[in-house]
């Protein structure tokens, strides 16, 4: 099922170049593809978990723990470092993610998506209510940061984050791939078709997934700090279910075979949110609700799948 | 905390338990027998409550005696159309496929059903307290209160409870749908039309949540948003209670309602963070909910 290495990479190529070029042509598109990328390297994470079967309805939370880290240090500690949001921003989440996920892994299916949820809406409700921290539902304004000591026009601070993002997107996909294929991405795999078998070959099938937890919530981290930066904004919306269900939805639909399927997924999720809520009169939901009907009874592999499936039959002819 | 607020904060909870609970035991029992959360029950649940308060508004004029009428039709026209259409065209596709398929083609109806909603009923609130406004007040303990919210409310979610339980446990229909529960293929083969049962089974369901909301209509203003929240609460009802379990939702409604209408007095800044504490909680203490069956571990 996987794709020959030699035509992955020519799409990541093809796309890193796409990203990096488009922006230059159409400035506006900066910000937008800062934002796919960003959710994208999200949803790698959430590509992690479903290898192993498992659906965090809750992974919002360590989005939105990235997305304050920035909001927080602007209001408390004045305009910081990217870098410094990125990786406190990670190790916050990556520690949350700790905590939350030694409770989790111990349960499967609809229990751990449940469990997720709940820890999730907990964070919601705080981030919300406790008003004279987090300045409750209007959010936290996160003021443009440096980047490592440079300040910018705003112009020109758009493409430093932009191909910043980029650079992260592509570390962080090859990463996830390598973990795919490395032994412990296996068994992760492996939790999913036999759990059971997996237990006896002596492997302790919660570690495996306390591990692929824990990556995907650093991964939330890093999208959240990127998002709240572009956006200039965290808001408790980014730990509301709703947007975990996003990430599950932009999984899907870019295809939970490989690391790819998260960009593609989330380009055409952004692209029609973007373009439907410009000219279609806010029916984004609608038409997004539409498309992903489509891809789960037609296309259950997401887009990726669909061009696998185009790549196989055009190669027998 | 003085003990009229103490009576105030009982009744809201007792009202609040009761619009909680039958929401709740709707998304309980499609779980139950479907195995599928239903993402969309939130919005069944909004729905209800819009469409209730559109035809309340149109009957007023003729007697306002017909919005009693008019709640029930909102709520069997929505669960009956829109709950017959999600499970014949949607559902009925993904049984037997992956777990977050299934969850994913629900979500999707939310997002559909949440943008439609905006397009039918628009952003403005809307308010239909008509139905609230017939019935007189009741003093309960010194404390005025309106009769819809602690008599018809309350009485309403106890019939669903009891006849829940009657047409499961009583009838042959109730039967028929346990038998598919338990076993889909054993009950296949001795006749049983199970996409039958499935259908039947979520169209209750999906009228309860619509019923919820109807009855809701006439106590709250009606704003976009109503469906998201509600869908988590009913959810964190439902998990806390153990999915599938019919008298420990009316408890854990209860529980919860009860909970959220005394921190409200004591603390309203906790108040929405109650349910999902309490759901925390108890999962990680019982992952299967506090009246779930324990299930054998795997390993």
């Amino acid at each position: 099922m996987a794709i020959r290495s030699s035509a992955l990479t020519w799409t990541l190529a093809a796309v890193v170049v796409a990203a990096g070029v488009i922006p230059i042509l159409i400035p506006s598109m900066a910000t937008l593809v800062v934002l796919i990328l960003a959710k994208g390297i999200v949803v790698l994470g959430i590509i992690i978990l479903l290898q192993a079967g498992q659906v965090s309805f809750g992974h919002a939370m360590f989005f939105a723990a990235g997305a304050y880290t920035a909001g927080f240090w602007g209001k408390y500690l004045g305009v910081g470092d990217l870098a410094a949001y990125l990786v406190v921003g990670t190790v916050i989440a990556t520690v949350l993610g700790l905590l939350v996920g030694l409770f989790v892994v111990r349960y499967r299916e609809i229990f751990f998506g449940m469990l997720n949820l709940a820890f999730s809406m907990v964070l919601w409700s705080l981030l919300e209510k406790l008003f004279h921290l987090t300045n409750g539902a209007d959010g936290m304004r996160v003021p443009r940061p440096t980047v490592f000591g440079m300040a910018f026009s705003p112009e020109n601070f758009q493409y430093v984050l932009l191909y910043l993002t980029l650079a992260i997107a592509i570390v962080a996909t090859f990463f996830v791939q390598r973990f795919l294929e490395s032994p412990t991405g296996n068994m992760l795999r492996a939790i999913k078709s036999n759990e059971t078998r997996l237990e006896y070959l002596g492997v302790s099938a919660r570690r495996v997934l306390l591990i692929g937890y824990v990556i995907s919530a650093a991964l939330g981290g890093i999208g959240g700090v990127l998002v709240a930066v572009a956006q200039q904004i965290a808001t408790p919306e980014f730990a509301y279910w709703t947007k975990s269900g996003e990430f599950v939805f932009i999984a899907i639909l870019g295809g939970v075979g490989n690391a790819m399927g998260a960009f593609a997924g989330s380009a055409v999720f952004e692209l029609v949110r973007f373009y439907a809520s410009a000219q279609l009169a806010n029916s984004w939901q609608l038409i997004l609700g539409v498309v992903l009907i489509a891809i789960i009874l037609f296309a259950p592999n997401g887009l990726i799948g669909l061009w696998q499936r185009q790549r196989a039959a055009r190669d027998e002819s | 905390m003085n003990s009229t607020l103490f009576v105030l904060a009982s009744l809201d909870g007792l009202s609040y338990a009761a619009l909680v609970f039958l929401v709740s035991v709707g998304l309980s029992l499609i779980f139950g027998v479907l195995r599928i959360v239903n993402v969309a029950h939130g919005s069944l649940y909004a729905f209800g409550a819009y469409l209730a308060a559109s035809l309340s508004l149109l009957v007023t004029p003729i007697s306002p005696w017909l919005t009693y009428p008019a709640l029930l039709v909102a709520s069997l026209v929505i669960g009956i159309v829109a709950g017959g259409l999600i499970e014949r065209l949607l559902l009925s596709r993904v049984y037997g496929r992956e777990e977050v398929l299934q969850l994913l083609i629900t979500f999707a109806v939310f997002m559909i059903m949440d943008n439609l909603q905006r397009m039918i009923w628009g952003v403005q609130p809307i308010y239909a307290a008509e139905p609230l406004k017939l019935l007189p007040n009741v003093s309960i303990f010194g404390v005025s209160y309106t009769s819809y919210q602690v008599i018809v409310l309350p009485i309403v979610a106890v019939l669903a409870l009891f006849g829940l339980r009657y047409f499961l446990r009583r009838t042959l229909m109730g039967a028929v749908i346990l038998a598919v529960t338990e076993d889909r293929e054993a009950a296949t083969a001795i006749g049983i039309n199970a996409q039958r049962v499935y259908l039947i089974t979520f169209i209750i369901g999906a009228t309860l949540a619509a019923l919820g909301g109807a009855l809701a209509s006439p106590t709250t203003s009606l704003v976009p948003g109503m469906g998201t929240e509600m869908i988590v609460l009913s959810f964190a009802v439902a998990a806390t209670a153990g999915l599938g379990q019919i008298e420990g939702t009316a408890i854990t409604a209860l529980a919860i309602g009860m909970a959220r209408a005394f921190v409200i007095y004591l603390q309203p800044e906790f108040e929405v963070l109650v349910p999902y504490l309490i759901m925390v909680a108890v999962l990680l203490v019982r992952p299967e909910g506090l009246f779930g069956a324990t299930k054998l571990r795997k390993i």
